[in-house]
């Protein structure tokens, strides 16, 4: 667990072609907490998901992100792992050597034993070897956990955490979660709210309008 | 050990990754190299069909060389951001890396497939091109290099822009065009040097414009890249 570890955002808006699609968005999470967004679509979880990633940058307000003063201090994009529909792997790539580009660019080692065994725990260990683009959505869904886990994220960001997942996908993705909350803070975004069993703090983005 | 030293070599270590994953990427997929290769190919024969046994001027030979290269690296260097707009692999960059990372990784990868490309194209050129002679050498192999670097420079960061835009394909050479042709009457100039046995020092000139060409292109580059980048 990670005691000072902590994310909070203060009045964040965001405009695309001048309609707002939030504004006045505040929140906090520290480690060992849940963070909820929900909202209906177009509400702009997405966008908010980008922005606590750092690959978008709010009209307004600010974001910070507390590191746990115990550790090695991290450049700000390796504190965060996202799964998401729309981010995309590297499809002419098997899913170790997305893991091991993902390290590369990151500027971190990579280590192919971890490697191995997050694959395992996905159940993509068999197909490790093979191009991502001869994998099923389901199975792209489940290597894209290994993609955002491989740098053990003190923040692990799900949007859409359960799509194109089948029964066994959904109960490595309940495991994920519950050792997320155990390491650090766990951001979903979602309008199922079967995805998750307990939150600590909730943005309902239908009222940020 | 300075305390910038560490934020250096990871800089440094993102920016050699990305370069790698294209360069892996590019081995495997072949897409720019089939196309700049399959472009050089065909109008260096439509050149050759249109001259004949006719010979042409240095100049007009000097000219029509860099009109290949300018044409074939049009086709061809576009694709290091076009690819990853087209498979939605642009946030996933965003997200590993930091913005000047990927733009120096990239610059590296299209340098080395637009010096790979001009290598091809100047030996295919001078075998078939009837009354194309170097004389100069030292002149030519420097222009081709310079010509190279900044070729990379100003395609990358026009790829970048471009990238975003629905109608790439015609916009990327439209808008290459007025960046890119100072460096094209440089290069015109310099080959036409070489081709005339010019000393090397008279083409110092020309050299010292390429030279100046590439820091700018390069600086303004990497200072406007997050913005063209980010959002």
């Amino acid at each position: 667990m990670n005691p000072t570890l902590r994310i909070a955002g203060k009045d964040l808006r965001k405009e695309f072609d001048r309609r707002t699609v939030f504004r006045d968005v505040s929140f906090s999470a520290s480690a060992g907490e849940t963070l909820l967004v929900t909202g209906r679509n177009g509400s702009g979880k997405s966008t908010l998901v980008k922005i606590i990633c750092g690959v978008l940058s709010p009209g307004s307000g600010t974001l910070t992100v507390t590191q746990n003063a115990d550790e090695p201090p991290r450049e700000s994009r390796n504190l965060f792992g996202l799964v998401s529909p729309y981010l995309q792997l590297f499809e002419e790539f098997s899913a170790v050597e997305n893991l091991s580009i993902a390290m590369g660019i990151r500027g971190m080692p990579f280590d192919p034993a971890a490697a191995d065994a997050l694959l395992e725990r996905v159940a993509m260990f068999p197909r490790r070897h093979d191009q991502v683009r001869t994998y099923s959505s389901g199975m792209k869904q489940r290597v894209k956990y290994a993609f955002a886990m491989i740098h053990t994220p003190p923040v692990l960001v799900l949007d859409e955490p359960m799509s194109n997942l089948d029964g066994d996908g959904t109960a490595v993705v309940r495991a994920v979660m519950a050792e997320q909350r155990r390491r650090g803070i766990l951001v979903v975004a979602t309008n199922d709210m079967s995805d998750i069993e307990t939150y600590d703090g909730r943005i309902d983005l239908n009222e940020r309008r | 050990m300075s305390a910038a030293s560490p934020s250096l070599r990871l800089f440094l270590r993102s920016t050699g990754a990305v370069f790698l994953k294209d360069l892996r990427s590019e081995l495997r997929t072949r897409y720019a190299v089939s196309a700049l290769i399959m472009f050089v190919v065909t109008t260096i024969s439509i050149i050759l069909f249109s001259l004949g046994s006719e010979g042409a001027s240095t100049d007009a030979l000097s000219g029509m060389l860099w009109v290949v290269v300018f044409f074939a690296a049009m086709s061809g260097l576009s694709r290091t951001f076009v690819m990853e707009e087209e498979r939605g692999t642009t946030l996933t960059l965003q997200l590993l890396a930091p913005p000047g990372a990927v733009f120096f990784g990239k610059l590296l990868f299209n340098f080395v497939l637009v010096t790979g490309v001009n290598a091809v194209t100047v030996v295919l050129y001078a075998a078939f091109i009837n009354g194309f002679v170097i004389r100069t050498m030292s002149i030519f192999v420097v222009t081709v290099g310079l010509g190279s670097i900044g070729f990379a420079a100003a395609a990358t960061v026009i790829a970048a822009i471009i990238a975003r835009a629905n109608t790439r394909g015609t916009l990327y050479p439209v808008l290459s065009f007025p960046i890119i042709l100072p460096l094209l009457l440089s290069v015109i100039d310099a080959t036409r040097m070489a081709s005339e046995g010019a000393f090397f020092g008279e083409a110092a000139g020309e050299f010292q414009l390429l030279i100046s060409y590439i820091v700018v292109v390069i600086v303004s580059s990497a200072m406007l890249f997050e913005y063209i980048w980010k959002d």
